[in-house]
């Protein structure tokens, strides 16, 4: 078997799984009663975080641009759909509504990155994601400022309601295998490498032909359209919508959570999801059954696990799994070395 | 006299200036290179020679002059417009991308002259791109590396694919910067047959910068001499090397 088919297989094991695995099988014969209610809907979180975080991967793993922006993307995916879906339009609108809404604002965002260089482009998307956060806050006669926007439907989707968690939760998973298969899609187009050429050597990409502005600025509007995709599906999931998951931290954690799995690679965010949406739940439960650890905050936490990580594999988790599993590979020699020829000013 | 005076005009550049707050890296510079030719340009370290290619390319912008290839005026075109119009580059120090492999970098050179945008990303097939990487990787001879990651190659193999990658699209004008920097003496000419049978074969025209005097005087049909910014002389290999402001901007320093 080549290395692609066990993929695949491997793939499609784990796809598998994560649809049957909740499910109460007890009615097919089979000794499994499925997962509790919150277990299910951790697993959707996990979903809604890893889409999110597949735009981040694009913008920074792959086009090795910087965003500190995506938690405002997410929550311009979730108020459009909260306030769209409650007026009465069908979600697939509100879902692709605020998906191309975040495109839009994604390229907007991107004009800065034609100019600044990488950590000024942090600060510019930081300062964007207070921006954000302040117009949720603020802008009661919108959004609700800090009481939020409560019942939010859940959407019927070919004549199934989704309010079970079960149901949303596939609902969420196949969105989920529709858009990793779009994103790997793109990264294995010409665009993909052109994304790729971005990160490794900008300047060697622009002589090539390589429109590097246009490239970058696809980069962050494609990137920030999956954060807004992600909004619109965490918006009906968590049915009640509030300021607080869209600002600055969560921004910060969405950039960890693609480092820690690992960044410019497709199962990076998933992984780094999982790490971040799992830690911060079992912290939860641990914190409530037992008081001692009631003051451990999870960022702390999480910020002690991604230095460790950083210390002894800056690649990431599956560059870990990579270190393992391909001992005697030599790293590379340092790619990042200074570019001859000068940028324009 | 010979093929390069009958082509026609490929390059020209007019008055070309380009100062770094006081320091005038290129003074009043203008030459036209014909279709077919190998022009050679060489002058001592510091002489402009980078900045001049930098100008004429679009990776800087002059503060004086103007530049034309064929008949379009160019200047201030950006450096991936230039490229789609048919003019390739390397740069002086090598610029390959590591982390793709051989033939992903070639790939990568032609893609964007193929198709459209939107055929990038939707478009099923690969324009044939695989197929003229593979052809491309042959002619450099590198074909046992086509699926090695670039950054693993040695120097020499590295510089040989940065210059396959600069004639993957077909370019009709390739200015090379210092294309036998560092590269060893059969890779050398290797690299040398290779250019002319690129220039035979397709009549691409070249300019190149070369400190390697031996392989520049045998590469090129004309050469131009740049000191401190200016050109200083001009002409055939034999008369470029007897010319004495030749002999004595490369000494003097
Ligand atoms: N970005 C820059 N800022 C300031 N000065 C510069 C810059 N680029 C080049 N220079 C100066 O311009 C002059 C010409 O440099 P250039 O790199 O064009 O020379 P060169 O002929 O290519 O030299 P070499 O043969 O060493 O490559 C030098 O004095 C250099 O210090
Ligand atoms: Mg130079």
């Amino acid at each position: 078997m080549t290395m692609k088919t066990l993929g695949s297989v491997l793939l499609t094991a784990i796809l598998a799984v994560l649809i049957l695995a909740p499910a109460d099988l007890t009615g097919l014969g089979l000794p499994w009663g499925g997962f509790r209610r919150s277990d299910i809907d951790v697993l959707t979180l996990w979903l809604i975080t890893a889409i999110a975080a597949m735009g981040v991967n694009l913008i920074v793993g792959y086009a090795g641009q910087e965003t500190l922006a995506q938690a405002a993307f997410l929550g311009i995916g979730a108020y459009l759909t909260a306030l769209m879906t409650k007026a009465g339009y069908p979600f697939v609108a509100a879902f692709l509504a605020s998906g191309l809404l975040s495109f839009v604002v994604g390229i907007l965002l991107g004009f800065p990155a034609l100019r600044v260089q990488k950590h000024y482009l942090a600060f510019v998307t930081l300062a964007f994601t207070v921006f954000a956060w302040l117009v949720f806050r603020n802008e009661e006669w919108l959004t609700g400022g800090v009481t939020g926007i409560q019942n939010i439907p859940r959407p019927t989707l070919f004549g199934f309601r989704s309010k079970p968690a079960l149901v949303y939760y596939w609902f969420a998973l196949a969105m989920t295998v529709a858009l990793a298969l779009v994103m790997a899609w793109i990264l294995r187009s010409p665009w993909g490498r052109a994304f790729t050429a971005l990160r490794e050597n900008a300047i060697r990409a622009e002589s090539l032909g390589v429109d590097v502005r246009t490239y970058t600025l696809l980069a962050f509007a494609i990137g920030s359209a999956y954060g807004g995709l992600a909004g619109a599906l965490y918006a009906p999931f968590v049915e009640f919508i509030d300021p607080s998951p869209f600002a600055l931290g969560p921004s910060l954690l969405f950039l960890l959570m693609v480092v820690v799995g690992g960044m410019g690679t497709q199962a990076g965010p998933f992984i780094g999801a999982a790490v971040a949406v799992l830690l911060q739940n079992r912290l939860e439960i641990l914190q409530s059954s037992n008081p001692a650890f009631a003051h451990l905050s999870y960022l702390l936490v999480y910020a002690i696990l991604v230095m460790v990580l950083m210390a002894f594999c800056p690649t990431g988790i599956v560059g870990l799994w990579q270190r393992i599993t391909a001992p005697r590979r030599r790293p590379h020699a340092d790619d990042k070395g200074p570019i001859l020829g000068q940028v324009k000013s | 006299m010979t093929t390069a005076d009958t082509g026609a005009t490929v390059l020209k550049v007019q008055n070309i200036a380009k100062s770094f707050g006081g320091v005038h890296a290129v003074r009043d510079v203008s030459f036209e290179v014909r279709a077919g030719e190998i022009l050679g340009l060489i002058g001592p370290n510091g002489s402009g020679k980078t900045t001049l290619f930098n100008c004429i390319l679009g990776q800087l912008e002059p503060t004086r002059g103007k530049v034309l290839v064929g008949d379009s005026d160019v200047t201030g075109l950006r450096p991936s417009q230039l490229n789609r119009l048919g003019v390739g580059r390397t740069f002086q120090l090598l610029q390959v991308f590591p982390q793709l492999t051989v033939t992903e970098n070639l790939i990568l050179a032609g893609q964007e002259h193929k198709g459209s945008r939107l055929s990038r990303l939707f478009g099923a097939g690969d324009a044939g791109l695989t197929a003229d990487a593979a052809r491309m990787v042959e002619f450099f001879r590198l074909g046992h590396l086509a699926h090695e990651k670039a950054g693993g190659l040695s120097y020499g193999q590295q510089k040989l694919l940065d210059c396959a990658m600069a004639f993957m699209a077909g370019p009709r004008l390739v200015l090379l910067d210092e294309p036998a920097g560092g590269v060893n003496l059969s890779m050398l000419a290797n690299l040398k047959e290779r250019l002319q049978a690129i220039n035979r074969e397709t009549g691409a025209t070249f300019v190149v910068i070369e400190h390697n005097m031996e392989f520049v005087m045998s590469l090129c049909t004309r050469i131009i001499v740049l000191a401190e910014g200016a050109i200083i002389a001009q002409g055939s290999p034999e008369t470029v090397r007897r010319d004495p402001k030749v002999i004595e901007a490369y000494l003097g320093h």
